[in-house]
């Protein structure tokens, strides 16, 4: 299958891939590790004109202790946030995450910034990084700002990131002793989740996020006030269902996606202790 | 667009639309068809190439993002004399191959996966490989493959 043509751009720096984006506008793309990209350009499901390749902007690939923050450049790869040391000790779900997207030779080309970029309710990243209540940084032509995790997703593969804009890292605070649970259900080694889901715990309060159970990532908001009220594990993981409009696809109905989700969330908050 | 990148240790160029797919351009420009096109749509490993020393499916990256970069396929594993690689002689031993057509994948996968765990558990190959599909369904000898030329069997 061959995508149709494009023009090719690689960027050099941030500011270049700004600079494109806004030269371009929405007929250009950013070219992560393309692992979302490419597939939908080869099934023609994308077909943009102009392709910025950022792949080479090894500036954005990094993972660094900020005070009491985690900071990972955007163009990091799936396989660095699995091998990270600093990931290990602080945010050790989001080390274990990254090693559940689809095989060996998909992580070492995709990026964290392309999956949540791409906001694919399907992925895992995205809700690790509801759960843990990380944010994005994005750049534009005007600036830089900060995104809650909360508020970036939008909607079927949308976001809050407006076309001329870059996502340059993302941001989780430590963690380290968090209790968490990220259970990923599928019938075949390397598939998407049929449904997913990353749990959290701290002292305070226990975050509850869903793969694959509406159009876009979500936080399984019936469950964690069930929690906060003061229900028991099993009476909140009863309502994992409630306001979600999982899809129906060849693996599963919305049905057994409502009952896989409440079974999941069970088992996750048995492993956190919530 | 010319692309210039070192396959198998030399030093190459080509002329290639954006479009064209790094696996197309390993096949139909520089004439090395061990790599194969299975799925086409990142899913069984087939088209596995190593770049810059890690495994990637050729199907899913674009010839240009190659450019300045280092790709092995199948044909530069063994020595100049002929001498197999040892995954490749391993995978000849432990009869790891039916058809054949997943064994290029196979071994660029299993030679990636070596390099970053030397001595994996049969369990740490299998998953591993989860991105490399057999149509002979050979699974088991591709991991007894995998395990004995890593030493482990
Ligand atoms: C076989 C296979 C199996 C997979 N299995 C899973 C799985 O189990 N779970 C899972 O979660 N994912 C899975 N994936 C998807 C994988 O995680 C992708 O790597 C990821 O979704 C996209 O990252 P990328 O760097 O490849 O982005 P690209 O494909 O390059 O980009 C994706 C989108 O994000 C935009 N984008 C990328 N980077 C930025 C940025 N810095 N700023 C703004 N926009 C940006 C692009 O313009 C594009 O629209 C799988 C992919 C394949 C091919
Ligand atoms: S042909 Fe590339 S993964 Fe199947
Ligand atoms: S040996 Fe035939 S596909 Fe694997």
């Amino acid at each position: 299958m061959i995508p149709a043509a494009f023009d090719y751009v690689t960027a050099d720096s941030a500011d270049a891939a700004i600079a494109a984006l806004t030269e371009h506008g929405d007929e250009a793309k950013l070219l992560a590790g393309g692992h979302s990209l490419i597939p939908l350009m080869k099934f023609r499901l994308a077909t943009p004109s102009v392709l910025i390749d950022i792949g080479r902007l090894s500036d954005l690939s990094y993972i660094k202790e900020d005070g009491d923050q985690v900071a990972v450049g955007a163009m990091t790869t799936h396989r660095a946030i699995e091998n990270s040391d600093v990931l290990k000790a602080q945010l050790p779900m989001l080390a274990h995450v990254a090693g559940q997207v689809g095989d060996p030779s998909v992580r070492h080309r995709g990026t964290l910034g392309g999956s949540i970029a791409h906001g694919d309710p399907a992925s895992d990243l995205p809700a690790a990084l509801l759960a843990l209540g990380g944010s994005v940084v994005v750049k534009g032509p005007n600036g830089e700002r900060t995104i809650a995790a909360d508020d970036f997703f939008t909607g079927f593969l949308e976001t809050a990131l407006a076309p001329d804009e870059l996502m340059t890292e993302l941001r989780f605070p430590k963690m380290p002793d968090a209790k968490w649970s990220y259970q990923k259900f599928n019938r075949r080694a390397q598939d998407w989740a049929i449904v997913g889901v990353a749990a959290v715990t701290n002292p305070m309060n226990t975050s509850v996020a869903l793969v694959n159970m509406g159009a876009m990532p979500l936080r399984a908001e019936a469950v964690e006030a069930a929690l906060q009220g003061g229900a028991s594990a099993a009476d909140a993981a009863a309502k994992a269902g409630d306001g979600m409009s999982p899809p129906t696809d060849l693996n599963a109905d919305a049905n057994y996606r409502n009952a896989l989700a409440q079974t999941l969330v069970a088992r996750a908050l048995a492993e956190t202790g919530a | 667009m010319k692309v210039d990148l070192t396959v198998n240790g030399s030093a190459m160029s080509a002329d290639v639309e954006p479009r064209t797919l790094l696996v197309h351009l390993i096949r139909d420009d520089l004439d090395l068809t061990g790599t194969n096109v299975g799925c086409d749509t990142s899913s069984c490993g087939a088209c596995t190439v190593h770049v810059n020393g890690e495994s990637v499916k050729s199907c899913t990256m674009f010839a240009v993002q190659a450019q300045g970069l280092e790709i092995t396929t199948i044909e530069g594993m063994a020595a100049d004399d002929g001498t197999l690689h040892p995954m490749q002689e391993a995978f000849r031993q432990c009869h790891g191959l039916q058809c054949g057509y997943c064994t290029p994948g196979m071994v660029m996968a299993a030679t990636s996966l070596l390099k970053q765990n030397p001595s994996p558990s049969e369990a740490e190959v299998r998953e591993g490989l989860e991105g490399n599909l057999c149509r002979c369904t050979g699974y088991h000898n591709i991991v007894k493959s995998v395990m004995s030329a890593a030493g482990g069997a």
